[in-house]
Order: C-alpha cells, then structure tokens, then sequence
C-alpha cells in the first residue's frame, strides 16, 4: 500500500479548477471563457470560495463591504502604512500592498476580528437556542477575558476586551464611521434583516446596557453579520475577504512613491524612547 | 512637494501637540551634532554596536543579544549556532524552499522570494507555528514523560474541529512529523550534536526519551521539535522561537531562490501532466 506522499507524488487531484495551456481554463467544473466569463470580479471570487454563483445582491453586498468597510486611504493605519513605507522607500507597490495584506490578519482589526465575530454569532446562536440569555454569555465572555469591572480604563484589560468580543469596539475609537453607510446599502439590497445582522445589534444593546460603552459593533462584526445571513461559513467570510484592505493599501503606495523621497513621517533619533539597560562594555571573554 | 513647499510646510508647524515616540525596551540612538536624522551612536542593550559591540561579536552573539537583550555564554553561543547551522537550508524539497524557488523561476523580484519562503514555512505542518505549538508543549509537560506521553495521546485520539482561527486546526501533536516513517538521520545527528552541550537539558532530556515520545505520538521526532528543545534551552519564548525559526531558515531559501534565478525555467518542476481534474466539462464546442 501506498504511503501518502507516494500517492500524491506528481499528482494533484482537486474539483477546484485548472489552465489547459492555449485552450480553456476550468474553475469548480465550470469553463472559465464560455459559462463564467459574465461574472464581475466579485461574483467570480464567491464562486471560486463557495461553488455558488451568487445572485446580483450579493455581488453588490460583497463589493459595498469591500469598498465602504476595508479600504482607507490612510497611512497611519497599520496595514496600510507597509504600502505607504514600500512606495517611500523605493519598494514596488506589489511588494508594498502583499506584504500590507500579510499584516491585515491582525489581533485588533482586519481578518482576525472578522473570522473571530462570525464564530461568535453563531455560539450565541446556539446558545440562545440552548436557553442561555446573551446577557449571561456575554458576562462570561468579558470575565473570562480580564476579570475585571467594566468601569475599568486600562489598555491592557481594554486589548482583552476586544479580543474577548471580536467584531465590537475599536482599538482607536469606540463609535465606527463605517456602520451606517454599510447598513444603508444593505437595506437598498434587503440584506439588513437577517437573524445573525438583528442577533449582533442585540449583542451591541447588551454590551451597552451592561456598562462596557466602548464595545459598539464595529464594521467586523456587522461584515461578518451580514456574511453570515447569506450562508457563509466563518471559513468562507474570511477567504472573501482575505484581499479585501488591498485598496487601500495599494492607494497608500501609490501615493509614497509621489512624495519626496524619504518624507514620509521621518522619525528623529530622539524620538526614540528608551527603557532600558544602562550602558555597558562587550565581554571578549567568549569569542 | 519641492524644497520650497517643504520649507513652508516647516514653517507652518505650529502645532504644539507633543511628537509621538517608538518605545523600545532594547535599542536606543544618540544623534550626530550636524543631524537629528542620523544617529551617531546605537546602543542595543546598553552596548555600544559601532564602538565596541563591532568586531567582537560574532553573528550568532549578536542574534542572541537582540532577543534576549543580555550576552550569551559560550555555551548559549554554541547551542544557537549549531542550531543555526542546521535549519538554514531545509532543502529544496521542503515546501518553504519550494516557494522561494518558484518564485525564482518565473523571474520575480528577490523580496518575495523571501516573502514566499516566509508565508510557507509559517504554518502548522513543519513551520514556525509548528515549533510555537511545541514549545506550548514543553511549557505544558516539562521533563516528565507521563505528561507527555498523556498529552501526544491526546493528539492521536482529538476529533478534528472547525474552528474560528486563522490558522488551521491541528492534526498531528506539534514536533513530530505526520507523514514520517523513522526519525531521519540528519535530525537524530542533529539532536546528538546540540545534546553535547551544558545547558541543553531539555535536548538531552529529548534524545534520552526519544523513543518513547515517538511511540506515544506514533510519529517520528520531527527537526520543529528538535528547534523548539534548543529555544526552551535558550531561553526564548513562543514568540521568539517562532520569529527565530521564520529567520534561521531564510538563507537556504535565498539560496536556492538565486540558483533557480540562474537557470532555465525548464530545469524548475511545472507538474505538466500533474493535475487530475476530477470535474473536467471537457472542451466546449466551437472551441479553438
């Protein structure tokens, strides 16, 4: 019998798709030229993750998330300033921006938080349907994470907080600007009515109820709400969204390499902040 | 912007909001007296790099120093760069390696070669997640062979889970190889090699229950479990064993990278035949 490698060696068998140099392309058992090639980008992405094609609304939903919710031109956010820092430091955009997506799967934003808040839509499901109150589950979510009052101001306890509750609270600040536009396409596309969009809202009058005024939902949580209420799996929301912050990123780039060479935010040595040991001589003992 | 808009741009900071600073625990810079942008002294860990530091470390000291922020000894000094010496070039079957080369044989830029060698050998199966999991490991059991053994029992009995994590489930206990059939001969000569040394408890405490381990685990001793023994000897936690992992591994990547670089895209495997389509449509009439 054959071991496992010796069975795959120089054979990849998939249902996922394959080039047939100078001929067609195959995508899911669909031929790429003649039965896909009407697609807009994001109906081809949601196809190649889930094997549905999806109808218009959720092509349009997709691309609302992807353009109202992950793509800011602004450098100072995390991920975007590796694009800004490629294009002022001489790098190449694509350089910039894959290394800039890299970064998006992050603790306190981007796909970690997205993956994190559709797992934790569907635990309140089931727990509600097991008869636990979201008040209780909630609780226990937040002790479990600091064990600390929710009067509590530190950073550290806070970092925990979000981590504990992916997709409420931010880490600059509380309210997201991002909600109400997102919301309001999704109501144009009759997406804003699904049990997992009206269970995440419920969480956030929980939260505030309870005294923990920072953890509104953020533009995370609502993705993954909405995401959840079309029928993708938590695995599946974040494989769509995996490129998503591209843009953004991207446009940062783009914009560096404009600038005079080295202009962006140059830090004096005095702005480094040291705490540390006092200084002292190499022993040569060891070499 | 030309020189004149950044004179202007000078002159109209008149903001009096604190600057924002890098807080770090290890590096600090005194500037040049003509220019606050250039340093003209860096101190790592209190020592002078340029003044003293230069020409009296080695590499390996260096490395250690910046992510332990203390000098090694020369037994600590030994042990890293033993171990450096064996993980910087997986080969080029190893799939690290393999994403560097393919990167190298279509002509892209040298960046992400070592980009694609990073994102490969980053993961669960022989990367530097793999080694993180087994320092958790370590952590968990320490030197007793009873708790190991109960937790890499635990591995082979756990039901495979979806979970909400970037990373995917486990499917094999951390520091062993899934689809090994003995422990190879350059991880058992590597493990005797950094054994032989007075502060690798847990590598001799790995070399003398081997056997055991790997009954436990029903799978070989794999080199992310000798790497993670060698960071808990070091001293190093997850996060460094990890980050150090990704870094020692890079030269043989680069290495390779450039080799392909070098040569025909020709001599790099495509898989031509290599695909089994298992819902092929087949040609679509009127195609070409």
């Amino acid at each position: 019998m054959k071991t496992v490698l010796e069975a795959w060696e120089q054979s990849w068998t998939t249902e996922m798709g394959a080039y047939f140099p100078g001929e067609r392309v195959v995508l899911r058992g669909k031929d790429l030229f003649t039965e896909l090639q009407d697609l807009s980008w994001m109906g081809l992405l949601i196809y190649g993750v889930t094997g549905r094609l999806p109808d218009a609304n959720q092509e349009r939903l997709l691309n609302g998330i992807w353009a109202l919710g992950t793509s800011y031109p602004d450098p100072r956010i995390w991920n975007n300033r590796i694009g800004a820092l490629a294009g002022a430091a001489g790098s190449t955009s694509t350089l910039g921006v894959s290394a800039g997506l890299a970064v998006t799967e992050a603790l306190l934003y981007g796909l970690r938080p997205l993956l994190g808040a559709a797992g934790l839509l569907l635990e309140a499901q089931r727990k509600l349907e097991r008869g636990e109150t979201l008040e209780e589950m909630l609780a226990n979510k937040l002790n479990k994470a600091s064990g600390c009052a929710p009067a509590s101001g530190q950073a550290s306890k806070k970092r925990h907080r979000l981590a504990a509750l992916p997709g409420f609270g931010r880490p600059v600040s509380s309210r997201d600007e991002r909600i109400a536009p997102l919301l309001e396409l999704a109501g144009k596309l009759a997406c804003d009515r699904g049990p997992a969009v009206k269970l995440a809202f419920s969480m956030e009058k929980v939260l505030q109820q309870s005294g923990y005024r920072h953890l509104y939902l953020n533009v995370a949580g609502l993705m993954a709400a909405l995401l959840t209420d079309q029928g993708y799996t938590p695995q599946q929301q974040y494989q769509l969204c995996v490129l998503c912050s591209s843009g953004g990123i991207l446009f940062c780039a783009a914009d560096a390499a404009t600038h005079p060479p080295g202009s962006f935010f140059p830090m004096r040595c005095a702005s480094i902040d040291y705490h540390g040991t006092a200084p002292r001589q190499w022993r040569t003992e060891t070499i | 912007m030309n020189a004149e808009n950044a004179d202007n741009k000078n002159n109209n900071d008149s903001n009096d909001d604190p600057k924002e600073t890098i807080r770090s625990s290890f590096w600090h810079e005194q500037a040049e007296p003509d220019n606050p942008f250039a340093a003209a002294v860096c101190r790592c860990a209190g020592f002078d790099v340029y003044g003293d530091l230069l020409g009296k470390a080695s590499w390996i000291e260096y490395l250690y120093l910046l992510f332990q922020g203390e000098q090694p000894d020369a037994a600590q000094t030994k042990l890293l760069n033993g171990l450096a010496v064996a993980i910087a070039n997986p080969g080029p079957r190893d799939y690290s390696v393999h994403a560097a080369m393919a990167a190298g044989a279509g002509g892209s830029t040298l960046a992400s070669n070592l980009m694609a060698a990073l994102a490969v050998g980053a993961g669960r199966l022989g990367g530097a997640r793999e080694v993180c999991e087994a320092m958790g490991l370590w952590e968990q059991c320490g030197r007793d062979l009873n708790t190991w053994q109960r937790a890499l029992e635990q591995y082979r009995n756990a039901r495979q889970t979806v979970t909400a994590d970037i990373w995917p489930a486990a499917q094999h206990p951390p520091g062993f190889d899934p689809r090994g059939i003995s422990c190879p001969t350059p991880i058992r000569q590597t493990l005797t090699q950094l054994a032989d040394n007075n502060v690798a408890i847990h590598l001799q405490w790995l070399q003398e229950h081997r056997s055991d381990m790997e009954a436990a685990a029903a799978l070989p001793l794999a080199i992310s479990g000798v790497a993670a023994a060698a960071f808990m000897d070091l001293g190093f936690d997850h996060q460094q064993g990890e980050m150090l992992y990704l870094l020692l591994r890079l030269p043989g990547a680069a290495a390779h990278a450039l080799d392909q670089h070098g040569q025909s895209r020709r001599t790099f495997p495509f898989f031509r035949n290599g695909i089994n389509l298992q819902n092929d449509p087949g040609p679509k009439r009127g195609s070409p």
